[in-house]
């Protein structure tokens, strides 16, 4: 596979190992994040993919620091570029937002400020970060908005937020995040508010964007269909943990865990006009102030048994790249697909 | 699958709904032409879907289709019946026969009622059942949408998206509706959840005869769920078909690049195949471009687009398309 050797080409940038973020929210402790591990390498294309409540975007954030003052993170290490960035104080960690890594959001409507220009969301970044005069910014940010595709920017320079459409201003966004030349892209969810026409504009941008500026980028995501042409690697979080995680067709081909498997039964299949009944994944996502102590998942899977309820399984190697945290091996759920028993609970 | 005959069920013929974006002084100074000229057919026990980007008027038309918005101009003519001007207890039998289901399954539900209140109230306005009877059939209904009977006297707030939602479904059929709108019904749902609301809406469709408009932006699903399917771009259908022959052979350029946009979810495929990405942002709805609507972005674009409004004619049986070029 050519994936392969993308990923082995890479020189580590980012190292997540065993996070865990948790909130207090009116004396109540909401476990987010209950012990998270990803790594990015240089050229990474990595998608966190999950469901609302799954912790993606909080872990992201925890990455970043950019949480209120009543989330408190911990982790057996997180290293960026050989800094660990527990050991920074606020303000070191300030400076290295925007330099080393940037982060854009969902929704587009809201991340402009409504009485600025354009221009000057651009050139005050410009000016802080790269120290740049106002007519060096100003000729940075035309450059800025051209890479990101809009047309003709040095009128749209001096436009406001709300003359752009959506798909607009998330270039807009992408732009002021690449102004730092940054060498992690951070983007949580940034189609899920567009058409798919705008989608696959930006999502081809992107990819784009990732081989022109030498970036790795963080794709963050609930849609398993977005990340199958961008990414290279994917993570499946589910309660706060990440259940699988593997080369992009490890993950779509040859799936390990049964929340993967379940959510890939879940949706459509585009490409045959076969009208198969949706396997719909029964109950709902587990609550984060009183997680199960066993495997989250285990309410809703279709294997479980005690043994999954007990404890947090660890996680099983499969190959060098993939592995998954569940008590089965693939050839023990195979079996039970087989035989029809899929419920391993003993009654 | 529902039995299928083709009796027409909804019909509209030349269906307007004009916008008026008034002035300071409240003069008429411009229209949104949401929806421009519409002619289309809804057959009993379908499901058509509806897609397009958003802005393209298909919610619209959903809503002026059920009597919820006034039309401006053209017909809706439901069940052999031109319900076009139809008024206050005229209108109202209408009303029961075509209900309505949201996207927003949070805002859709009153938080000061308990859910018993929120179904019961339909079934009190519109029917003349007993307390007792409803009493009865609430519990029913809840059933039939996968919720337990005790649930009936929490709020909204207690429950998740798709249960919401669940009971979005329960309040629409609880007047034994004929026709369902699903107003984009699954698009604030995750994966997962959206699996469990499609195919119990496939379930109550074969259970009680129901037909659906399914308006979405997701177009798998809308693959997946629909019998046939309407391409809308601003204010106009552009083509009609059965949905595996809309999505095979698509005629109209628009379709074919709405449908290559669609996120496949199969790497090896997805990475082989080329996208026709279309270039720029659906026109403002204010400003609608001459002739034919989509020559602004289309890549065939000939002068004569430009010029006339291409109109919708049939090119295959069943295959409904409006372009100059194809």
């Amino acid at each position: 596979m050519d994936e392969n050797k993308m990923t082995q080409a890479g020189e580590r940038l980012l190292t997540v190992d065993n996070l865990k973020t948790t909130f207090m929210i009116h004396k109540t402790k909401v476990e987010a994040v209950r012990g998270a591990s990803i790594h990015v390498d240089d050229g990474d294309i990595l998608a966190v993919v999950g469901e609302s409540g799954s912790g993606k975007s909080v872990l992201m954030k925890s990455i970043m620091g950019l949480l209120p003052e009543n989330a408190q993170t911990t982790a057996d290490s997180l290293v960026y570029m050989g800094r660990n960035l527990l050991e920074l104080s606020a303000d070191q960690r300030r400076k290295m937002r925007g330099k080393e890594f940037a982060m854009i959001f969902q929704d587009p409507m809201t991340a402009l400020n409504p009485l600025k220009k354009i221009g000057a969301h651009l050139t005050e970044v410009l000016m802080r970060y790269r120290k740049l005069n106002k007519k060096q910014a100003r000729e940075e940010a035309i450059e800025a908005l051209r890479k990101v595709g809009i047309p003709s920017p040095e009128k749209r320079l001096d436009q406001y937020p709300h003359e752009f459409s959506g798909g607009m201003r998330q270039r807009v966004l992408i732009a002021m995040a690449l102004c730092c030349k940054p060498k992690l892209l951070i983007a949580d969810e940034p189609t899920t508010a567009l058409d798919v026409t705008i989608q696959a504009q930006i999502l081809e941008l992107l990819k784009q964007l990732r081989d022109e500026e030498k970036m790795s980028v963080v794709l963050i995501t609930h849609d398993l269909g977005v990340v199958a042409s961008l990414s290279n690697r994917i993570s499946v979080m589910y309660g706060g943990l990440i259940m699988e995680e593997g080369l992009t067709d490890e993950i779509f081909y040859a799936p390990k865990h049964p929340y993967t498997r379940a959510l890939l039964h879940a949706i459509p299949q585009p490409t045959t006009g076969v009208k198969e009944r949706l396997e719909a994944i029964p109950g709902m996502a587990p609550s984060l102030t009183n997680p199960p102590a066993g495997c989250p998942f285990a309410e809703r899977c279709k294997y479980a048994c005690e043994k999954c309820e007990a404890a947090i399984p660890a996680y099983r190697q499969y190959t060098k790249t993939q592995r998954a945290m569940c008590v089965f091996t693939e050839e023990e759920l195979n079996a039970m697909d087989k035989e029809g028993k899929a419920d391993g609970r003993t009654e | 699958m529902a039995e299928q005959n083709n009796q027409i069920l909804l019909e509209t013929k030349d269906l307007q709904k004009h916008f008026p974006i008034k002035d300071f002084f409240g003069r008429k100074k411009q229209a949104v032409k949401a929806v421009d000229g519409i002619t289309f057919q809804i057959r009993k026990g379908e499901t058509f879907g509806l897609v397009g980007e958003s802005g393209c008027g298909k919610s619209t038309l959903g809503r002026t289709l059920i009597r919820m918005y006034e039309p401006t101009g053209g017909q809706i003519i439901f069940d052999g019946e031109d319900i076009t001007k139809l008024e206050g207890a005229k209108l109202q039998p209408y009303h029961k026969r075509m209900q309505i289901i949201f996207q927003d399954p949070y805002s859709a539900l009153d938080p000061h009622h308990n859910v018993e209140e929120i179904i019961r109230e339909p079934m009190s306005l519109y029917t003349n059942a007993s307390k007792s009877d409803i009493d009865e059939q609430i519990v029913e209904l809840l059933k039939k949408v996968g919720m337990k009977a005790d649930d009936m006297y929490k709020y909204a707030y207690e429950f998740s998206g798709g249960q919401r939602q669940r009971i979005g479904i329960a309040r629409a059929l609880a007047v034994k509706p004929e026709f369902l709108l699903c107003d984009e019904p699954i698009s604030a749902l995750d994966v997962s959840i959206q699996a469990q609301v499609v195919n119990m809406l496939e379930d109550l469709q074969e259970e009680l005869g129901l037909t659906y408009l399914f308006v979405a932006h997701d177009l798998s699903m809308v693959r997946h769920i629909s019998t046939r399917i309407g391409v809308m771009y601003l204010g106009k259908v552009v083509e009609i078909a059965e949905s595996d022959e809309l999505y095979d052979r698509p005629f109209h350029p628009y379709t074919e690049a709405l449908l290559s946009a669609i996120p496949v979810a199969d790497p090896k495929l997805a990475r082989s195949s080329k996208r026709k990405i279309i270039k720029g942002d659906l026109p403002s709805p204010m400003d609608v471009p001459g002739g034919c609507r989509f020559h602004t972005r289309c890549p065939y674009a000939k002068p004569e687009c430009s010029q006339m409004e291409p109109p919708l004619v049939e090119r295959t049986p069943g295959h409904f398309v409006a372009c100059h070029i194809r």
